[in-house]
């Protein structure tokens, strides 16, 4: 993560040039490259530079918070199940899923899709041996050691605890993934109430973001 | 009026791409972008374009285009077959593919069938007047974004044009047809060879591989013999923690064989990569058709950045090489003189 952030702010600085994109994953960094423009022999010795030169230093990290309607069983039709599994109320479950240190690690499947770690222990389960064909957008889901919320109605074999008002694409915003790699990631409890209206401004492309997204 | 190209008769599966929406994979968005960057380039430069313009990438059939402009110069790639419909009544005339045409207003362009190959390309002189959407206009369909509203287009779709007629100068065409290559497909090995037996490398670059049904814009599925996993799938041989995945990544999942992952494929995956496609070759993948087969050779990745630049200095030189062609609807002087029909003609139409 830090090293992506370093070459990006490198490659902007024109000190690397021929880099495509990286993509940081919780295993490797990919790196590609134009062929056109360097080479593989000219581009090690300029990433582990970069990594010898220490990283971490500087990094601006952002917390986020994710409303989140916990109540309805529409939203949450897997609670249950997950509070029997794990022999806690649905009431521990939601608490434990809220005092969660979550921190996204990586994006990918599809467009701002999150990977997000830090699940409390005690909440740890597979994946449903049935998936859904069927997940509705913003869903808020957990399985293994982590969570993640749907930005697109997709197939899915999480277990679904909630669902936010909110969208995690949205092509009309100018940053239309609003989950970065590195985000601190924290989910407030909602009613139906409060997740309609904001539904309604999100829908409208009125609702206030900065409230929610605050740089550390 | 605005100048306009309008879908008056859709074909199978035809999106708008560029080079690709390159810089967001860490997002989790896919880069999308054509299938065949050279055949999009090729057309791009027949247009007068630069390489970065967005064409239209046709799938298997082309749509019926109506010209609502004054004039558009259009330029088609790859192995069509392309005719031109001049009125409301009037038969449709052959056009020549691999070359640039300059079409009037009430003019329908039939595009047609591929032959050959599963992409071709249409660009039009000076682009489209559309909005890009993170950088880029390349049609990511999966999520609804880029392109023309995100998706292949229909019948009754309105391509708005950045010109209202064509720019002066002369139709071009490619001077020979380009050479993609015929050999095996050059792959680097890795990321995640280590996760395969020596005896599964060597299936996978001896073995033939043919192209399954299963073959899109994300990836195709390659039928043939299985290739081992170092360790067996039920304990985990067949998994590894997610990581990105580059263009022309070939995963193998546990059933032990190969997909080719291409421009719209997701950003990271789960399964091993035995190897990854030289971006030289990553064209001729864009052109496969299910049935076809392949055979893979591995390089070094100095041969393959060598191969590919190698390659770009032949693209450049196709591209200097393009020789004037005749204007559409004129008569091919060439074609009768070689029929021995007649002894010549005065040759003015369309010198516009």
């Amino acid at each position: 993560m830090a090293l992506h952030t370093a070459i990006a702010q490198a490659r902007d600085a024109g000190d690397i040039p021929g880099i495509v994109e990286t993509v940081p994953t919780m295993r490797a960094l990919m790196v590609t490259y134009d062929p056109l423009a360097t080479s593989r022999a000219e581009l090690q010795p300029q990433v582990d530079a970069l990594v010898a030169r220490g990283l971490a230093t500087g990094m601006k990290s952002r917390q986020v918070t994710i409303p989140c309607c916990y109540d309805d069983r529409e939203f949450a039709p897997d609670l249950e199940e997950v509070a029997e599994r794990t022999k806690k109320k649905p009431d521990q479950v939601i608490a434990d899923h809220i005092a969660s240190p979550f921190k996204v690690y990586v994006l990918g499947f599809m467009p701002g899709l999150a990977y997000v770690a830090g699940l409390e222990p005690s909440l740890f389960l597979p994946r449903r041996s049935q998936p859904r064909v069927r997940v509705p957008r913003s869903s808020v889901a957990i399985a293994m050691d982590m969570t993640t919320i749907y930005p697109f109605e997709s197939p899915g074999g999480w277990h679904l605890i909630g669902r936010t008002p909110l969208w995690m694409f949205d092509q009309r915003r100018e940053q239309p993934v609003l989950l970065a790699p590195g985000d601190s990631l924290s989910f407030q409890r909602i009613d139906r109430k409060t997740y309609d209206r904001i539904a309604r401004e999100v829908e409208a492309g009125s609702f206030d973001w900065s409230t929610l997204v605050k740089s550390k | 009026m605005t100048a306009a190209l309008k879908v008056v008769r859709a074909g199978l599966f035809d999106t708008l791409q560029d080079q690709g929406r390159t810089g967001f994979m860490a997002l989790g968005m896919p880069t999308a972008g054509a299938m065949d960057r050279i055949g999009l380039t090729l057309a791009n430069a027949l247009a007068g374009n630069p390489a970065s313009a967005a064409g239209l990438e046709i799938g298997v059939m082309g749509p019926d285009l109506l010209v609502e402009a004054d004039s558009v110069r259009v330029a088609l790639v790859g192995p069509l077959s392309p005719s031109l419909i001049e009125g409301p009544d009037a038969p449709p005339k052959p056009l020549e593919s691999d070359r640039s045409h300059l079409l009037k207003r009430g003019q329908i362009l039939r595009v047609g069938m591929i032959e050959g190959s599963s992409t071709a390309y249409l660009t039009v002189a000076g682009g489209f007047a559309l909005p890009a959407f993170m950088g880029s206009l390349s049609t990511y369909s999966r999520a609804g974004i880029g392109g023309f509203e995100g998706r292949k287009l229909a019948t009754g779709d309105v391509l708005p044009l950045a010109r209202e007629t064509a720019p002066g100068g002369d139709e071009r065409k490619l001077g020979q047809a380009f050479d993609y290559g015929s050999g095996p497909i050059r792959v680097v090995w890795g990321p995640q060879e280590d996760y395969f037996s020596e005896a599964g490398r060597r299936t996978f670059v001896d073995a033939e591989y043919r192209v399954s049904k299963e073959a899109d814009r994300m990836g195709i599925r390659f039928e043939g013999p299985v290739i081992e996993h170092a360790v067996a799938v039920d304990k985990g041989g067949a998994d590894i923690i997610s990581d990105g995945i580059g263009p022309g990544a070939i995963q193998v999942p546990g059933a032990g064989l190969p997909i080719v992952l291409l421009a719209d494929r997701q950003t990271v995956g789960g399964y091993p990569k035995i190897a990854t496609v030289a971006s030289v070759d990553l064209p001729r993948l864009g052109r496969l058709l299910p049935g076809q087969a392949v055979h893979f050779a591995a390089v070094t990745v100095e041969e393959a950045e060598k191969l590919r630049r190698d390659q770009e200095v032949r693209l450049q030189r196709a591209i200097a090489g393009f020789v004037v062609a005749r204007p559409a609807g004129g008569i091919d002087l060439v074609k009768l003189y070689e029929e021995n029909l007649i002894g010549g003609v005065v040759y003015d139409r369309l010198s516009d």
